[in-house]
Parts: structure tokens; sequence; C-alpha cells
């Protein structure tokens, strides 16, 4: 590959409906163009299905299929078998969005998996169902704002805990399975390399801001998707066989506070008593994750007991107390 | 040479024939067997296949469309609730085109959860832009399992093999096979214009706006409406080379002189020629038809082998809940349309694998002579009632 021009393939090339900032169109640009035109791209319902492919008009230079929602895993699996048969050794890549890995293609991934077909499955993780205007996922993480989540007297935004599915995918025993961004572009290459000179079936989950939803400034994805690494909030790992085998560490930690401020998703927490008990918790979980991966060298000053203990029964402070009648 | 087969035998034995390349399945009751066998086949190296244990019927579903969009002939079958996972998939697979087919082995829908032969699961997912074609013995499901492979590939649509469920999927009759050599003869190698194929980047299944998606489902509608030629000119093709018909798009039955006919689908016709035979034996001008290719609707030769003919009893093993006979409804507006007045009298019964025995059937003439069946949608009386054919 040319260095001067890493994006020389084109595979998903200019012209397409994204939204300016779009975190999503960055990471699979980046991803396609990692892999090139000879592999067989399936893509599940979604923001990048739409936006690429709009009214008869594609923006893909690659053979490309999206069917239904929540069968893009599925659909692979019978590319792959296709082509196993025919001899061929075409490389296989599915892109799907949180909705189609976490949650409504959840099954038919981890059919994938268990059978373990040769596909690379890359979910651009923007935490919420955004094609459709920003209704809550499992992947929508604790006490934000959606349209099916939205704060109020009796409510901090989602109550839920943000679904693990990096862990789901590693249960599987999956021969690789990492988590990156559109930030660490070196980290996300070296990553979507990898990947493609192992056999089997492979999982990425890339963090895709989206300002739309995340209501931040379109300018700000990258730095937005950095933070959400600094913070701790969104580990950067690497899995190989259900092992932990690689993390990103932190030179320091930076409050959550720097992450959350330029994201109208969580402003409702910065103006109420109920928000500022949420903040805290999102701290605190920020700090169980890091130290869950070892981020840092050393344990930071806070009481990640609680944090763990949220993380392990899968639900927020918040919804808790209102459920013991406080 | 014929063989005693089991239905799922014999037909898993003609999709051996048509040499899938990717076989995937779910289990379900009646279907199980025919994945069975396929599974045997292709553990012995007597299938060059990949078979792929799917997580449910809509994961199946997807396995075939892939496959198929990759170039490999693929074949899947199910049942029941399995065909009702799947109906998001199979509206999917029809619109993209692929020439995927499948056998629905014919059971109930829950509630309440009931394992036996009717025709519900398939006719819920007639409007899907299947070719749906209804075999009435074992020796039908295999001929019509080595057509659909021609008809789906020749038309860039996907065909379902449907097989009443224990009625034929579990039972034993004589069945000739034909040889590899034969079927081969007769079935082209796979070939699909749209292969997914860096060397041709192709965009399948893009989204598409208000002034466009209108012309896809009228190709499909055409397509469809011009595959009853297809249909027929492969059957005729089959029987000159194989020596026996497939059934076209309908089969009558002493239809000659007949005034009141009966019209079904699959094995029912079985047991409504036994009754038609009794009934000519007493000197009644009774006839039978049945519908062999239910999607598309083949209004021209229906109309064609019921001239002459004074009232038809449409007997169907499915219900549209709320409206009644699916195929009368569909035969009304065809007669209608030809303006043929010709009355139509709808009957539903065989449900959950109630017996439509020719008893039963010969009751439904009776009153049909005494025309004790108003217009409107009745059931067909129950066999077991004292012995005796009882109302209800």
């Amino acid at each position: 590959m040319d260095k001067r021009d890493p994006f020389r393939h084109n595979v998903l090339t200019s012209g397409h409906r994204a939204c300016s900032g779009c975190g999503e169109a960055m990471a699979a640009r980046m991803v396609s163009d990692l892999i090139g035109p000879d592999a067989i791209y399936i893509n599940a319902t979604g923001c990048l299905q739409v936006f690429t492919t709009h009214n008869q008009q594609s923006a893909w230079q690659a053979p490309w299929i999206h069917s239904v929602f929540a069968n893009a895993a599925a659909v692979a699996s019978g590319i792959e078998a296709a082509l196993r048969i025919r001899g061929k050794e075409t490389p296989i890549v599915v892109q799907a969005g949180d909705g189609g890995t976490f949650d409504i293609g959840l099954q038919c991934l981890s059919g994938m998996i268990e059978r373990g077909h040769d596909i690379l499955f890359v979910c651009y993780d923007n935490e919420a169902y955004m094609n459709t205007g920003v209704q809550r996922s499992s992947s929508t993480p604790h006490a934000v704002r959606t349209s099916t989540s939205p704060p109020g007297r009796l409510s901090q935004g989602k109550h839920q805990l943000k679904k693990d599915v990096i862990s789901i995918m590693a249960a599987h025993h999956m021969p690789y399975a990492a988590t990156a961004t559109v930030a660490y572009f070196p980290d996300l290459k070296a990553k979507v390399e990898k990947a493609m000179t192992i056999k089997g079936p492979r999982f990425l989950q890339v963090l895709s801001p989206c300002p739309l939803g995340w209501v931040h400034d379109s300018a700000l994805s990258v730095t937005v998707s950095r933070l959400a690494v600094e913070t701790g909030l969104f580990p950067l790992v690497e899995l190989e066989h259900g092992e932990l085998t690689g993390v990103m560490r932190l030179a320091e930690q930076r409050p959550v506070d720097e992450y959350l401020r330029p994201q109208g998703r969580f402003k409702h927490l910065f103006n109420s008593k109920n928000g500022a008990i949420e903040l805290r918790h999102l701290q605190a979980l920020a700090d169980a994750r890091i130290r869950r991966y070892g981020l840092l060298d050393a344990e930071t000053e806070w009481d990640t007991d609680r944090a763990m203990q949220s993380e392990r029964h899968g639900r927020g402070g918040y919804c808790e107390r209102r459920s013991h009648g406080s | 040479m014929k063989q005693l087969l089991e239905g799922s035998q014999a037909v898993a034995e003609a999709v051996r024939l048509c040499r899938p390349q990717v076989v995937a399945a779910y289990p379900i009751t009646p279907q199980t067997h025919i994945i069975e066998r396929l599974a045997q086949h292709v553990a012995n190296g007597e299938l060059d296949a990949e078979f792929i244990n799917a997580e449910s019927e809509f994961g199946a579903a997807s396995i075939v469309l892939g496959a198929v969009a990759a170039g490999a002939r693929a074949f899947t079958a199910t049942a029941s609730q399995g065909l009702l996972l799947m109906t998001e998939v199979l509206y999917n697979i029809a619109g993209l085109r692929l020439p995927v087919v499948m056998v629905c082995a014919n059971r109930a829908i829950g509630a309440p959860i009931n394992i036996f032969s009717d025709h519900q699961d398939s006719m819920a997912v007639r409007d899907a832009g299947w070719i749906q074609l209804y075999v009435g013995s074992n020796q039908e499901a295999v001929d019509t399992m080595v057509q659909a492979y021609r008809i789906a590939e020749a038309c860039e649509l996907p065909v379902m093999v449907c097989m009443d469920g224990f009625l034929l999927t579990h039972t034993f009759e004589p069945v000739v096979l034909p040889s590899q050599a034969e079927v081969d003869g007769y079935l082209p190698a796979f070939q699909f214009a749209r292969t997914l194929d860096p060397a041709r980047p192709m965009t399948l299944g893009g989204a598409s706006e208000a002034d466009n998606y209108q012309p896809y489902r009228v190709a499909q509608h055409d397509a469809m409406e011009n595959v009853q030629a297809v249909i027929e000119a492969f059957d005729a093709d089959y029987e000159t080379q194989f020596g026996r018909t497939g059934g076209g798009l309908v089969q009558g039955y002493r239809l000659d002189g007949a005034i009141t006919v009966v019209l079904c689908m699959g094995t029912l016709m079985g047991a409504v020629a036994d009754a038609v035979d009794r009934q000519r034996d007493q000197g009644e001008a009774v006839g039978a038809l049945r519908l062999r290719c239910f999607r598309p609707f083949p209004v021209q030769a229906l109309l064609d082998h019921l001239k002459g003919v004074q009232r038809i009893i449409v007997l169907e093993k499915a219900i549209s809940i709320g409206a009644g006979g699916i195929v009368a409804a569909e035969l009304r507006a065809a007669l209608q349309q030809a303006e043929m007045t010709i009355p139509v009298e709808s009957v539903i019964g065989g449900l959950g694998g109630r017996d439509l025995t020719p008893a039963v059937i010969e009751a439904i003439f009776q009153q049909a002579t005494d025309e004790k069946i108003d217009t409107l949608n009745r059931f067909a009386p129950d066999h077991r009632v004292n012995g005796e054919v009882q109302h209800g």
C-alpha cells in the first residue's frame, strides 16, 4: 500500500451520504481500505447500509451485500461455506452497527462464531440505534439520554449498563476479538491486519462516535473517541481464544467529566442531585474497567468496589436505589 | 427400479442428485429426517457439500441466501414455526431474486402447538415471492425437487417444494429415483449471473426510495406470472426424459363430463380421488382437480380445466382467520374476472392433521348436491364421532 495515501483502494468511496463527523463512516473507510477490494462485504441494516447504497447508487467498490437487519453473520456464513466448497479464499467481512451486533444480530453472530466460520465481523459501535433516530440499544452506556431512555423526574437516562459484548465474544473462545476506535488509527490498523492473518471467526468492536446521537460538535468525533479510551470507559483490548493478550495502557487517567461534558447525551447529569450521583457512578465504572484490564501501573485512589459490584450485577446504581423506595 | 423409501428419504435423495453445494438447516418436526439423511450423505462423502447446522431457521434461510449469492447451489428445509421464523428472510431472498430451493414439510401452526399436517405454514408466506409447488406423493416430491432447481435457476426465483408432513415425510412408498447421469442431463450446473465476486464487484440489496421501489416489485410479479410457462415446459421436458410428469400447474382427475369438481392441494388428492371413484360408481358426475402450483396462481390453467363444470368445492387445509378459505377466495376472483359464473363452495378441513377421509369427502359431495353448503365458508365434518361422519 502507498504509505502516503492509506485510502488508495477507496473501497468505500466518496459521495455517500453520511452526516459530517460520522464516526462509522470514518471507521468503515479505514477498515475496508485496510482489507481492500479483494474481499466480500456483508452489511447489516443500519446507517452504513443506508448512507452507502442510497437509491440505486453505491459507494462500494468491492462486492457488497445487504439482506436484513439480524442476519448479516448468517449470510456471511453461507457465503463462506459457498467459497470454501468452490475452493476460493476471498476474505469475508461483516459490517454491522451495535444494534446488528449486540441486540438483534447477536444470535446469528454467536452461531457464526460457534461454527468456526472464517469471517471478520466488524461492529461499528455508536452506542444506540442512530439510523432510526437515536433509540437506546444494549450498547448504550449507563445514564445516557436517548429518545427511548429519556431523563425525567424518575429517570437519569438509561438505567442499565452497556452490554459487555467483547467478553461475550471472548467467551466463545474465538481466535481473535479486539476493541478499537477511530482515534487511534495505528492501533486500528494493527488490529485489522492481525485479524486478517488469523483463520476462523474474528471480531472487532470499533467505537464510532455519532455527533447526531451523542450531541457533540461534528469536529470532535476523534477527540471524543480518544477521551473514551483515556478515561478508561472504553478500554482497548485484544482477546485470543478467550484470554486477554493485549491492552492499550494509559499514561494517565483522565476524569470521565472530560469525556462527558462535550456530549449532550450526558447533559442532564450536570444539573441535578441525582445526576451528580450518576457522574460518580460513571467515574467508578471507568475505574473498574481500568482495574479489570490493568490499564494503569498504579491503583487509583477511587474505591472501585461498588463499581465492580455494579458491573457484576449488570445494572446501574440509580435504578437500584429507586427499587428500594428511597 | 423402484425402492421403498420414506418421503423424507426420497426427497433427500433427490436433493443429493441435484448436487447442492451448501445445505443449511435447523431441526423441526416433521422436516428433520430430510436433513438428517443429507448430513449422513455429507459425512459419508456421498454428497460433496458444506453441511451447516444453523442456530435457527432464520439463520438457515440466511445461510442459503448467502451461499447462492456467492455462487453455490443451496438447499434448506423446514416447517411450521420454522417457516414463520424464516419469513423475513424468505421475502428478502425473493426480492434479491436468488434461486434458492427449499422443502416445506407442511405442518400446522401454533397455538395450540401441533406437529401434524396442514397447509397453514406455507400458505402464510404465499405473498413472499416464492414459487410454491405442492406435491401429492413421494414420487412427485422426487420429481418436483429436480424440476425445482431448474425452474429456480432459469428464472432467478426461489422455489418452495411443499410436501405434507407425516403423510409424506414419514410414509414409505415405492419410488423411482433417477440416476445421477439422468439428473445431470436434465439439470444444468449451477450458474448465477450476479455472483459476489471481487473480479466484478456488485452491490446487492441496496436501499431504494419511493420513486424506484415499485418497479422492482412489478418485475418480480411479472417474473412470477411468466414462470407458469416455464413450469409447464420443464415438466414436459421431464416427462420426455423420465417418463413421468410432476403434475404441471394443475392436474385433473376424472373431469370428463364432471358437473361437480373438488379442488384441493397435496396428498388430499388421494382421498378425494377415492371419493370421486365411489361417487362415479354411483353415477354421480363428479371429478377432482389438484392445484400443484399455488404460486404463481395459475388462473388460465384452472379455468381451462373448469369448462362445463357447474359447481366447484374448494377443499383446503388452511384458513385465513377472519376471512376463510384462501384458494376459494382466489378462485372466485379468477372466475369473476373471466366472467364465468360457477358457484364455489369453500370447505376448510384437515387442520392440525385431522383426517379427511373419503367418507368425509363423499359427505361433502352429498351436501353440495343437496345445496346444504352455503356459499360462505364452512368446515369439513369430523369423521370420528361415533364412527359416523359428523358436522363440526
